[in-house]
């Protein structure tokens, strides 16, 4: 049983177009194409996936994406860099604040700006809340996928402490669109760092709780290991990329690779799986929560004081008090908000590491106000595209095992 | 591994493609002539330790000649060095090698590609449309594709007179 659930052979370019679900051999019983999706509980979102089934067991899928295209990447060519930065996080929505920042390291890369050390630690508390809050999420839904039931609810529960926090600064649950090109909008509100260490005091203890209910479970860990397995090299191979690369084995975070927004500063680690199956994928995403705590901690405790945004007035607002005082103030506010500022010409590539991986933003300039190309390297769409390789031969079950495992998010991947 | 020393060696190896290549902003870009770009990138991945493949995309240039900018960029995880490879494809039926046969992982990447901005992968195993659907005519992100004022055609519908280019742009 053990060997069949494997997908043998490396990850090569697929079969041609007009033998999609090949290879051709003879069922066992008789073929059967099954459409799962595009409105099927366990893709969360509108993923279609045709699946080729010889009794139960499924010999080809392909995967069909594009559901919830909206052509964020034409959009954002028509709008100025802070007016894309809504566009940033709607794309991958249970993530939000992961996706502002991406934008908005773009085009500092672009632009060279610095961002001040409290505006980068803003970012920083901001984006670990959101990848617990993006975690959180996972455990729950993945788990609903496979029976938990009651995890749904604590799950949701938990991640509410999240919104909570980013209303109190954003003003919005889950849209917060909170970095401008230099910093980001606001300070930090009156009690908040008092709401967030509540946060910190009281997770340690639901994650052991959710830990206590599946970590050792023995249904859990029968439905999960063993199941979608991708070795090193494979998930180098396929692109793969987050906790889904983490789990096999492959010690690569952004966060720790290439550091952005002071993430050099912070004692973390990046934990790592080895058998590179689902439950791996668990273990590495329940362990990382526990790591972003630790950051927020650090971050609480050595919150730097100082502006949140740049005083480099061609690209940041200059603040409301001097509207009374300066000209030349009226003169960028107008400007800015008019117009926008304008990119030098070239092409820069930025990437934060989000819940679901590397997430990148291809920037191409022509050195006008606006994106003149905007390419998202999304970590959704690079996990979700091996989907193909690693059902080949599995239960039909499993294949939602699979898929959860993966916690794409289906706007993410369409864009 | 300097940037510099790197396209040193792909400029000695491969004498003649190498058509340019620019450090902005400590991204390293190197452009290539698309008869090379399988040879380049295949030394890429098995000699300079490129093994990683981020993302495949092109950018529309209508004024340029050739108009397109076909871009792949890979990393080096153990080097932890990238590196940007672009190319050209021309008007009226761009084509562009497929790096698939080096990176399996950009099978999607390309197909987003052909998809959004109408490039032919040569050599593609599966070069279909992705996010749009599979009967949908011209290509969105080009530039001289409108992105407002779509028409709405119903399936019982037919709008008379009218090309799919004419109304699309």
């Amino acid at each position: 049983m053990a060997e069949t659930r494997i997908a043998q052979e490396p990850f090569g370019p697929g079969p041609q177009q007009d033998a999609v679900f090949g290879p051709e051999h003879e069922p066992e019983t008789e073929w059967m194409e099954l459409n799962m999706g595009p409105q099927h509980p366990s893709t969360h979102g509108v993923l279609r996936v045709r699946l080729k089934l010889d009794g139960e067991r499924v010999r080809d899928a392909d995967p069909d994406v594009g559901y919830l295209h909206t052509g964020f990447e034409k959009s954002f060519e028509d709008k100025t860099y802070t007016q894309g930065i809504t566009f940033s996080d709607r794309m991958d929505y249970l993530a939000p604040p992961i996706n502002n920042v991406g934008f908005v390291s773009a085009v500092e890369k672009l632009m060279e700006i610095d961002v001040p050390l409290r505006a980068q630690a803003i970012r920083v508390m901001m984006m670990e809340l959101a990848r617990i809050a993006s975690h959180e999420l996972w455990l729950g839904t993945a788990g609903l996928d496979l029976g938990v039931y009651s995890g749904f609810f604590y799950a949701w529960r938990d991640r509410e402490l999240v919104l909570d926090m980013n209303e109190a600064y954003s003003g919005v649950r889950m849209m917060t669109s909170f970095t401008r090109v230099g910093g980001v909008a606001w300070d930090l509100p009156d009690g908040w760092t008092d709401q967030l260490q509540k946060f910190i005091d009281v997770m340690p203890g639901r994650i052991d709780d959710f830990e206590s209910m599946l970590t050792a479970n023995p249904i859990w860990k029968q439905r999960l290991s063993g199941v979608g397995v991708l070795s090193s090299r494979d998930a180098i191979e396929a692109g793969v990329t987050g906790p889904m690369l983490r789990a096999s084995g492959v010690d690569y975070d952004v966060r720790k690779a290439f550091p952005y927004s002071g993430y050099e500063d912070y004692d973390f680690e990046v934990p790592l799986g080895n058998a590179g199956d689902c439950y791996d994928r668990y273990v590495v995403r329940v362990a990382e929560m526990r790591q972003s705590l630790r950051i927020l901690q650090q971050a609480l405790d050595n919150l730097p004081g100082g502006p949140w945004l740049t005083s480099n007035r061609k690209v940041a607002l200059p603040p409301r008090s001097e509207l009374s005082k300066s000209m030349e103030a009226v003169i960028h506010q107008f400007r800015l908000v008019s117009e926008g500022f304008k990119g030098p010409v070239g092409d820069v590539y930025a990437f934060v590491e989000s819940p679901r991986g590397e997430l990148g933003f291809y920037l191409v300039s022509d050195g006008a106000n606006k994106p003149y190309r905007m390419k998202v390297r999304p970590p959704s769409f690079c996990n979700l595209q091996p989907l193909k390789r690693l059902v080949q031969g599995v239960l039909v079950a499993d294949v939602i095992a699979i898929m959860g495992s993966m916690d794409f998010i289906l706007g993410d991947v369409d864009r | 591994m300097s940037a510099d020393a790197l396209v040193r060696r792909i400029g000695d190896r491969f004498p003649g493609a190498l058509q340019e290549s620019s450090d902005f902003r400590g991204d390293l870009s190197i452009v290539i002539t698309p008869e090379a770009v399988v040879e380049v990138a295949r030394y890429l991945k098995e000699e300079e330790g490129f093994d990683y493949f981020l993302y495949a995309t092109a950018v529309d240039w209508p004024a340029r000649t050739p108009r397109f900018t076909v871009v792949w960029e890979v990393r080096s995880l153990a080097n932890k060095t990238r590196v940007r490879i672009k190319t050209t494809a021309t008007m009226p039926d761009p084509h562009a090698p497929s790096l698939t046969s080096v990176w399996p992982a950009a099978n999607w990447h390309e197909r987003e590609t052909w998809d959004l901005l109408g490039i032919k992968f040569d050599g593609h195993p599966d070069l279909r449309r992705l996010l749009m659907p599979q009967s949908w005519e011209g290509h969105p992100l080009r530039k001289d594709y409108v992105s407002f004022g779509e028409p709405v055609i119903f399936s019982d519908q037919k709008l008379e007179g009218l090309e799919p280019d004419a109304i699309r742009g």
